[in-house]
């Protein structure tokens, strides 16, 4: 374990073509024949990854939130009431759109795109949020508190706190606050208390330390909505299967529009909330394969965000993931451009399907990832997100390798409104 | 016996003492040890300095920052912890802090240190009962304690689990929240106390929020050992290299209170 693997160079990505699976996936069809959807076992590990790391004080807590997970899954009330406020609130199902000028450009695969950024609060993160406050008033619980790094799940979550008239406490890294003020600002309109966490780098790695903190002090009466699919068991199969209504929708739509499921799913992964959303409901599908694009930053061999491409597996925030490190185990920053990406882990899941071999995982630097967010804005009149950006590079580099025939749908999980001040100063250009 | 249980047989309670190995330097270190032992600690914890901290409050997490700072490593914490058993073959030392740097190098490597280091014990705070596979057999195979902790929220169905494959000693947490923080009232120490002691075989310890000699006096009339951290951790702050004097004040104190709290049949 002390000797790290050289790292891949940053970009370089597979050929896909229509035939000859990968040996290594038929040899893991082999070891679990009945499903990949199947995850985690009953002490929430996916294969080696997973688990409960956390503090004694907040164990009975996790243990409890489990078993009400388990009863809200059974209670059709529950679901009813989350699908209800999924379809008037968020204004879901969310469009499946096929881009035919990015297609013609990049002249291969059909580009599709799974328009999660039209949702309630410009991003996938609201399925999520909906989703565990209905848990937290199933508990019982009068006080929400929830980290986040580029604002997105902090929106959402003042969001639903509003909607349903409870306190909120938002950690956010000092360094974040100051380069996502508007985020800030919308957060203090919803009626969210913002606390600037001035430890460690100031990210969001540390914004999630502060809530853990919180959490630990407020136990009795304070829900923690983790905002992606990682975290202490169950967070990460109830985040999964709150964000899997992208893949269950998308999967349908794409049968009732073309009659044929896509070949292959991009999706970017900072934790890895909107890619296993979108991947979920399709891991049995074997004809359909899968791509997690995660930030490279400045580079592989640079600073950067990727923790599958550049870290090994290790225990942070109550899971074993890959994470960014050193031999000592020290967590190291990370870095991309976006900062929704911008975290040293993964969710275990994908951690999991990586080993097993189930998806293939690539990454992108800060520069394609700009180039993507223009590519896309100028053949589609989309406007994305830096962090879809970085599926919309990979998807550029991996669609003119496949036949036109063939079916891309990528997820583009957020609008771009909140980048645009990044992007304008990262090209130069002063507003 | 070993130096943990002689620790707690010495017919008064044990003043278990806590600061974060490397802070301010990996050097500097020793001369804070010593001065413990010197001031009447029973137990020595040695912090094994952290990136994240989460379990701790804002003096520990710059303890642990500062320590990085310094470039201590986990081989500066093992030189610290074998000098620290030559120089003081009696006095037990146990090692405090997260999973992942515990386990990096695989469980049995650090439990293989850990006996050649001379190490009592060990504290991880984010390895709770349902993951002990990651820790626990390795250490217990090794002859070294893991030593568990158990908070406000551990019920009465929880405990045995926690005590399950524990030695040394039970480390109760007596707030939910995070280290240096406020104490709990005395009643409900005094109550949980109790009731864990009805189950365990093991000395109970008690800590989290107790800075004084008053405080730590109070929680030695009904536990076998009272820990205390961020007390010292902020006289390390103030007097860096220099903090040996203070600290060594500081243990004589809280020692005369917890040793005379109570005085049993040994």
């Amino acid at each position: 374990m002390q000797h790290r693997p050289p790292a891949p160079k940053a970009g370089t990505l597979q050929i896909w073509t229509s035939a000859a699976p990968s040996a290594k996936r038929g040899a893991m069809n082999a070891q679990t024949p009945n499903s990949f959807r199947n995850q985690p076992d009953d002490r929430g590990h996916f294969g080696q990854f997973g688990g409960r790391y956390v503090a004694e004080t907040l164990m009975p807590l996790i243990l409890d939130l489990e078993a009400e997970y388990r009863k809200a899954k059974a209670d059709p009330a529950f679901q009813a009431e989350f699908d209800d406020l999924l379809e008037h609130y968020v204004g879901r199902p969310s469009p499946l759109y096929f881009a035919p000028r990015l297609t013609e450009e990049l002249g291969g695969a059909q580009v599709w795109f799974k328009r999660d950024e039209l949702n309630h609060t410009g991003a996938h993160k609201i399925n999520n949020c909906i989703g565990q406050i209905l848990l937290a008033m199933r508990m019982g619980k009068t006080r929400i508190i929830a980290e986040t790094g580029a604002g997105q799940h902090g929106v959402a979550t003042a969001t639903v706190c509003a909607r349903f008239g409870l306190p909120c406490v938002i950690f956010m890294g000092a360094t974040d606050v100051e380069r996502q003020k508007p985020n800030v600002f919308r957060m203090k309109l919803l009626g969210a208390e913002v606390v600037p966490v001035t430890a460690g780098a100031g990210t969001l790695k540390d914004a999630m330390n502060e809530a853990l903190r919180d959490w630990v002090a407020n136990v009795h009466n304070t829900f923690y909505i983790i905002g992606t699919a990682a975290g202490p068991h169950p967070y990460p199969e109830l985040v999964r299967d709150f964000q899997s209504v992208i893949g269950k929708e998308a999967r349908a739509q794409m049968l009732s529009r073309i009659g044929r499921l896509p070949d292959l799913l991009v999706a970017a992964i900072g934790g890895g909330s909107n890619a296993i959303g979108l991947f979920h409901p399709f891991l049995d599908d074997e004809s359909v394969r899968m791509l997690g694009v995660e930030a490279a930053g400045h580079g592989l061999d640079k600073e950067h965000a990727a923790s599958l491409a550049g870290g090994r597996p290790g225990i942070l925030h109550g899971n074993k993931t890959y994470l960014l490190q050193d031999d000592d185990g020290q967590i190291l920053e990370g870095h991309s451009i976006s900062a929704g990406l911008d975290y040293p882990g993964i969710g275990p899941e994908h951690s999991w399907l990586k080993e097993i071999g189930r998806v293939d995982y690539t990454s992108v630097t800060d520069k394609e990832a700009l180039d993507g967010f223009q590519l896309l804005c100028r053949t589609e009149g989309i406007i994305p997100a830096l962090e879809p950006a970085h599926a919309i590079a990979a998807v550029k580099k991996v669609a003119p390798t496949m036949g036109k025939d063939q079916i891309i749908l990528a997820n583009l999980c957020g609008r771009g409104d909140k980048d645009i001040f990044s992007v304008a100063e990262h090209l130069g250009v002063s507003l | 016996m070993t130096r943990l249980s002689n620790a707690f047989a010495k017919g008064s309670p044990a003043l278990v003492t806590f600061v974060t190995g490397g802070d301010p330097t990996p050097d500097a270190t020793a001369s804070i040890l010593d001065a413990l032992v010197e001031g009447g600690a029973d137990v020595i914890e040695l912090g094994m300095p952290f990136t994240d901290p989460m379990a701790d409050g804002p003096a520990i997490q710059l303890a642990n920052l500062r320590a990085l700072g310094a470039g201590t490593t986990t081989a500066d914490i093992f030189r610290i912890a074998a000098a620290f058993r030559a120089r003081h073959p009696e006095v037990p030392l146990v090692l405090m802090g997260y999973a992942n740097p515990m386990t990096i190098r695989g469980a049995d490597w650090y439990a293989a240190e850990c006996v050649k280091a001379g190490v009592d014990g060990v504290i991880c705070v984010d390895i709770p009962p349902e993951e002990d596979p990651e820790l626990g057999p390795a250490l217990r195979d090794a002859g070294v304690s893991l030593i568990r902790l158990a908070t406000p929220t551990t019920d009465h169905a929880r405990l045995p689990a926690v005590l399950e494959g524990s030695s040394g000693f039970l480390y109760y947490v007596s707030v939910a929240g995070i280290t240096g923080m406020q104490q709990a009232a005395q009643a409900s120490i005094d109550e949980a106390v109790a009731r864990i002691k009805a189950s365990a075989t093991i000395p109970v310890a008690v800590g989290f929020g107790v800075r004084t000699p008053e405080q730590a006096g109070a929680i030695a009339k009904v536990a076998d050992g009272v820990v205390v951290g961020s007390a010292f951790i902020d006289l390390v702050a103030k007097h860096g290299a220099d903090a040996a004097g203070p600290v060594k004040e500081l243990t004589a104190a809280l020692a005369a209170a917890v040793h005379s709290a109570r005085k049993e049949i040994a």
